[in-house]
């Protein structure tokens, strides 16, 4: 269409402004800032590369990056496990499809804080929600968020909130298999667990590999629950939150702002990493 | 006949499988998680009608003679009303600004062609693999020197180009299906771009701009991160920071705690109950997957 230049400026012009002021320039910035020692934002000393050495020889960054992988092992075999076997499951029945589709969807829409702050009700020693249920079977009460419980006492709610999320993101991709082929697979005399393994899950291989792919980037990004539940305490420090404390709670930018990087180069690397491992094609009906 | 035959089979497959052992099963499976989701929520309810010792020592029965007390506290002492403006302002205003940029580049990004749309399209996947850990550093700098840290702007402008990907990809998905015919037909009409975006584009777009704003709406209410970094003064604090707050300052007021969840994840579950077809409808659309 004849103008359409100046309209194609004038409609993209806010968004690549947005853009360029609060994503790619602060990205670069803090590239470059990570070569820096500073103190506060206006003293600051060129290092070359020595904050990425302090980083090979940080032992709580180790255990930081440590208790995420943890956590990420957790949220790809439980999150996107149970999401999975919870959409084959409504995809089965024929009644309370939308009740269940609703139900499960709860958690998705409450806030992460919400949620933790629920937990620190259930996990409180005395009071809380689970020792109440331990004490009436006349059971000894358990110390949830020790030193070797917490991070799993934290994996529940990290878990628990985005199941609701990929199952229906499985289930949709279900919804759109044509029904031929199940019919075709009733003649072959295929159903049940075999229908699930055999046809159900390889035609769907490539949401899941999507679903992973979401689950390893979004568990890399784990800040609130870590933070509310146990403030990082009790072998519970990860990524975000200790990149949080270096940065904004001691205002050590410059290190600070390595360990982002840092954070940026791992999610890359593991969800190219597993779009590797679970190599598919494209189907399409 | 042969028809009629073949469907009275298939009926009575379905009523005899119905009652098998394994939909039996699934049956139960389900509703046990789905006990997972509800009941939690219904504990929290409860318990936030119960003084705080009543919490501590008989948390599952009913809250029969339910209390206010919470409540008051929540509205008077910890100001949770104020909360609740900051982060309806400022979430509202995010959402806003997304819908209008996000739209806009999505519409010339479906309907334009030109040289620059695949590099440009490069440059947005890219900004999927900056999490905001990358970049706040920088971006608290520019809101200190511009003097909107701890102002609604300070979480809003950050908060937009966070979520401005997502929109545009979604909303360009759906407007790439949009018939030519229609764009033609307004053009005869002598309508220009912008006329046709809003006239036409806009309109016919809907869902896909409904499930947009909710998940923009969502993501950024329930944003702690950000909100802990810009905005974590009193009088503009937003509800999660809010929650954080009374975490560490109220540790121990297990009523006043259950009532402060409570009221943050109630409205939020109201709407969802009255929207939640809409949702479903975003994600079908394939809009994750962008």
């Amino acid at each position: 269409m004849k103008g359409d230049r100046k309209y194609i400026l004038i409609f993209l012009f806010p968004m690549a402004a947005f853009m360029s002021i609060f994503l790619y320039y602060p990205f670069f910035k803090s590239l470059y800032l990570s070569f820096f020692r500073t103190k506060g934002f206006f003293d600051k000393k060129f290092v070359g590369w020595d904050n990425y050495e302090r980083l090979t020889s940080d032992s709580l960054l180790g255990a930081s990056t440590l208790h995420t992988l943890e956590l990420m092992l957790y949220v790809i075999i439980f999150q996107v496990g149970i999401a999975l076997v919870l959409a084959v499951m409504v995809d089965n029945i024929s009644k309370f499809q939308g009740f269940f589709r609703t139900v499960f969807f709860f958690p998705v829409v409450i806030s992460g804080t919400a949620i933790s702050l629920l937990f620190v009700l259930f996990y409180n020693y005395n009071f809380g929600l689970l020792n109440s249920i331990l004490a009436n079977l006349g059971l000894e009460k358990v110390l949830w968020l020790s030193e070797s419980n917490a991070l799993k006492a934290v994996a529940v709610p990290t878990v628990w909130h985005y199941v609701g999320f990929y199952f229906v993101l499985f289930l949709t991709a279900m919804s759109k298999i044509p029904n031929d082929y199940y019919e075709a697979a009733k003649l072959e005399g295929i159903k049940g667990f075999q229908k699930m393994t055999k046809l159900t899950i390889p035609l769907i291989l490539s949401d899941i590999k999507v679903v992973i792919t979401l689950a390893i980037t979004g568990s890399m990004k784990v800040f609130e629950f870590v933070w509310v539940v146990s403030r990082g305490k009790n072998n519970t420090e990860v990524l975000g939150t200790y990149m949080y404390k270096k940065a904004l709670v001691d205002q050590n930018f410059g290190y600070g702002s390595t360990i982002a990087i840092y954070m940026v180069v791992l999610g890359v690397i593991l969800a190219l990493l597993a779009n590797r491992l679970l190599k598919s094609e494209e189907i399409t009906y | 006949m042969q028809p009629v035959i073949n469907n009275e089979h298939t009926i009575r497959r379905v009523k005899t499988s119905r009652f098998s052992l394994g939909t039996l099963f699934m049956y139960i499976v389900l509703t046990a998680w789905s006990l997972t989701t509800i009941y939690p929520l219904f504990w929290i309810v409860n318990n936030s009608f119960k003084v705080s010792s009543d919490v501590m020592n008989k948390s599952f029965s009913l809250a029969l003679e339910p209390v206010l007390v919470n409540y008051t506290t929540a509205f008077d002492r910890i100001n949770i009303g104020k909360s609740y403006i900051n982060s309806l302002i400022m979430s509202g205003g995010t959402v806003l600004f997304v819908l209008l940029f996000g739209g806009l580049a999505a519409y010339v990004l479906s309907r334009f062609t030109f040289k620059a749309k695949r590099p440009i399209y490069s440059l947005l996947y890219a900004t999927l693999l900056i999490p905001a850990f990358a970049t706040v550093v920088p971006v608290y700098e520019i809101l200190i020197k511009t003097g909107l840290v701890n102002t609604y702007w300070g979480l809003i402008l950050p908060q937009t180009a966070g979520n401005l990907t997502f929109a545009t990809l979604v909303i360009a998905g759906y407007m790439t299906t949009i018939a030519k015919e229609l764009e033609e037909a307004a053009f005869i009409d002598g309508c220009n771009r912008w006329q046709m975006f809003v006239k036409i584009f806009f309109p016919v777009s809907r869902p896909a701009f409904a499930s947009v704003s909710i998940f923009v709406f969502l993501w950024s209410y329930n944003d702690l991160f950000s909100a802990l970094i810009f905005v974590n003064k009193e009088s503009v604090r937003p509800i999660v920071a809010l929650l954080n707050e009374i975490s560490s300052q109220y540790g121990t007021d297990f009523g006043l705690m259950a009532t402060a969840v409570a009221l943050t994840v109630i409205p939020v579950l109201i709407i969802y109950l009255f929207i939640s077809k809409f949702i479903e409808k975003g994600l079908t659309e394939g809009a994750i997957k962008g």
